[in-house]
């Protein structure tokens, strides 16, 4: 008994540890963030003397957040509301008709997952469909570089909703685009919450696709932004600090929001309970 | 029925886009990688394996990519699923405030990887960074080092760095398989007289094994890719101790020699789809078990 308490008390102390090492690089960001230049040379935990708000304004403005934070939120949400509706459409398909050639071509779709990206060709690509330096063309490769995983997901979801329901859509006399959005796409809701919220968190944090086709600064996303303007502020802590909270805000909040669906979400399709 | 009722247009929608923007550049890229394509000449030559050879000749830098790509995965792997382990089978029982470390172990993982770069070079700074002044404020300072641009401990740091980011989300993944091992198998062993090691080594580990398996692929395709880090971080030096292959092939991107930079990507491109093609079957094994 006595063995027990004492293997509870080193739990609990070694969670903690491991919990404040990893609370710790975000809270000295968001305590510099507060502070003058000449303060946070040192990036220390000293608290600020005076709180300076300024410092998120001076941010806005010099790092133009306001463009980015907007151009952020198109390209992500535009691609994860495309990624979710093409997806689940190849992810139902392909889960209710395995043919040979289907089963196929799913393994082809996940296959996905694992390819990296050719940045050199994809920029010839880029130019025949003429997407390169648009926005639309950032939209489109983030949601094709969403598509594999969400198949995945979305695939051993449907799975598991009876196919009963299809019987019924036809009987009622459904055709396949009726069935599949008034009865299917409304049962993958808890599914497509949880992808969303994975592509919207993964291309709002992508930093690659933008840095090789967007050469406008007008068109970047707040990863570049910050970059740019880490670049050029590498002495003034106080204010990358303040940048950088910033841009990671929206993604924890949507994360402390939506914590239960991305982690169901990064555990759906592999463990089965 | 079931042809009718599942249109091939449902299918064919998201594999257009995936054809188009993924798998048709990665075939380009094989034949390209053949020749000396680079952003100064009019006319494309075929040049046979010399791009390969370049790449693999002891001369140039090239290896170092490749290495310490295999290293960081392997250690990365390593490190985050022993940690992410522990942590889950601690976060399982026996804790207090549960929820609350769930959620600040996984919050690094959704801070993104260049944000995370920007963090750790002011943490890891030799002369203001918080890891430095903690060890002359206990009395370590011979502790102290250049962090990210000493030989010896720059790809060290930069492997730390993943794997406070990475720890967590291995965390999670690895909870929801042990939450799903039945209560019943320990108390089986609880009756045999099974001690904390033994249940670990018969029951936890070889149940866990599915998920186990997860989080190595997932891991194994994430190392491979790995580039913001190690961008922002040393942007692959000091010389070539953290160059990975993707740092390189930003720099030949940079440089214009699309050839070699379309190699290194190909034979990232043939041990990825080796590998994936591996990882997919495995997964899907393991999902219909």
């Amino acid at each position: 008994m006595k063995n027990k308490k004492l293997q509870a008390v080193i739990a609990n102390t070694a969670i903690g540890v491991v919990s404040l090492i990893a609370i710790i690089p975000i809270l000295l960001i968001v305590i510099n963030a507060f502070k003058t230049g000449a303060e946070s040379s040192s990036m220390g935990f000293a608290l600020p003397k005076t709180f300076h708000f300024d410092n998120f304004s001076t941010v806005i403005e010099k790092g133009k957040l306001g463009h980015s934070f907007l151009n952020s939120f198109a390209y992500s949400g535009i691609s994860a509301l495309f990624c979710i509706l093409f997806s689940s459409m190849a992810a139902f398909a392909l889960s209710r008709n395995r043919s040979r050639l289907n089963r196929l071509l799913y393994f082809f779709l996940i296959l996905g997952i694992a390819l990296p990206l050719n940045y050199f060709t994809l920029i010839d690509v880029m130019k025949w469909t003429e997407l390169m330096n648009t926005r639309a063309g950032i939209i489109v490769l983030y949601m094709v570089t969403q598509i594999p995983f969400s198949v995945f997901i979305l695939f051993g979801f449907i799975g598991g909703v009876p196919k009963e329901l299809d019987e019924a859509g036809v009987i009622d006399g459904c055709g396949p685009v009726r069935l599949y959005f008034s009865v299917i796409f409304p049962v993958l809701q808890p599914a497509a919450v949880t992808v969303f919220i994975l592509a919207f968190l993964n291309t709002w944090n992508e930093f690659l696709l933008p840095l090789y086709y967007l050469n406008s600064a007008q068109k970047w996303p707040m990863t570049l932004a910050v970059y740019n303007f880490f670049g050029q502020f590498q002495q003034s802590w106080n204010l990358v600090s303040a940048d950088i909270i910033l841009t990671i805000l929206p993604v924890l909040i949507v994360y402390l929001l939506g914590q239960r669906f991305i982690i169901a979400g990064m555990t759906s399709g592999s463990v089965k309970g | 029925m079931t042809r009718r009722m599942y249109p091939f247009y449902f299918i064919a929608i998201a594999l257009a886009f995936y054809v188009v923007f993924t798998v048709v550049p990665s075939l380009m890229g094989i034949y390209l990688s053949f020749t000396d394509w680079n952003s100064y000449v009019k006319t494309i030559r075929f040049i046979g394996l010399d791009n390969y050879s370049t790449i693999f000749s002891s001369d140039e830098n090239y290896m170092h990519g490749i290495r310490n790509t295999v290293v960081f995965t392997v250690a990365t792997i390593v490190l985050k699923t022993i940690i992410g382990l522990l942590l889950a089978l601690m976060v399982n029982k026996g804790i207090r405030l549960k929820s609350f470390h769930r959620v600040i172990l996984f919050m690094p993982s959704v801070i993104p990887m260049l944000v995370v770069g920007i963090i750790f070079k002011s943490i890891y700074d030799p002369q203001y960074g918080l890891i430095n002044e903690t060890l002359r404020a206990v009395g370590l300072s011979s502790w102290t080092q250049h962090w990210l641009t000493d030989i010896q401990w720059a790809f060290k740091s930069v492997i730390a760095v993943d794997v406070w980011k990475g720890a967590g989300y291995i965390m999670v993944i690895l909870l929801a398989g042990l939450q799903a091992i039945s209560h019943s198998y320990y108390e089986a062993a609880d009756i045999d007289g099974a001690g904390v090691w033994k249940k670990l080594r018969y029951i936890t580990l070889p149940l866990l094994m599915p998920s186990l398996t997860v989080t190595t692929v997932l891991n194994l395709l994430y190392g491979l890719k790995i580039f913001d880090t190690v961008y922002v971080l040393t942007n692959g030096g000091p010389g070539y101790a953290t160059d990975v292959v993707y740092t390189q092939v930003f720099s030949q991107f940079s440089l214009g020699s699309y050839g070699v930079g379309t190699a290194l990507i190909t034979v990232l491109f043939v041990i990825m789809t080796i590998l994936g093609f591996f990882a997919i079957k495995l997964m899907s094994r393991e999902e219909q078990g």
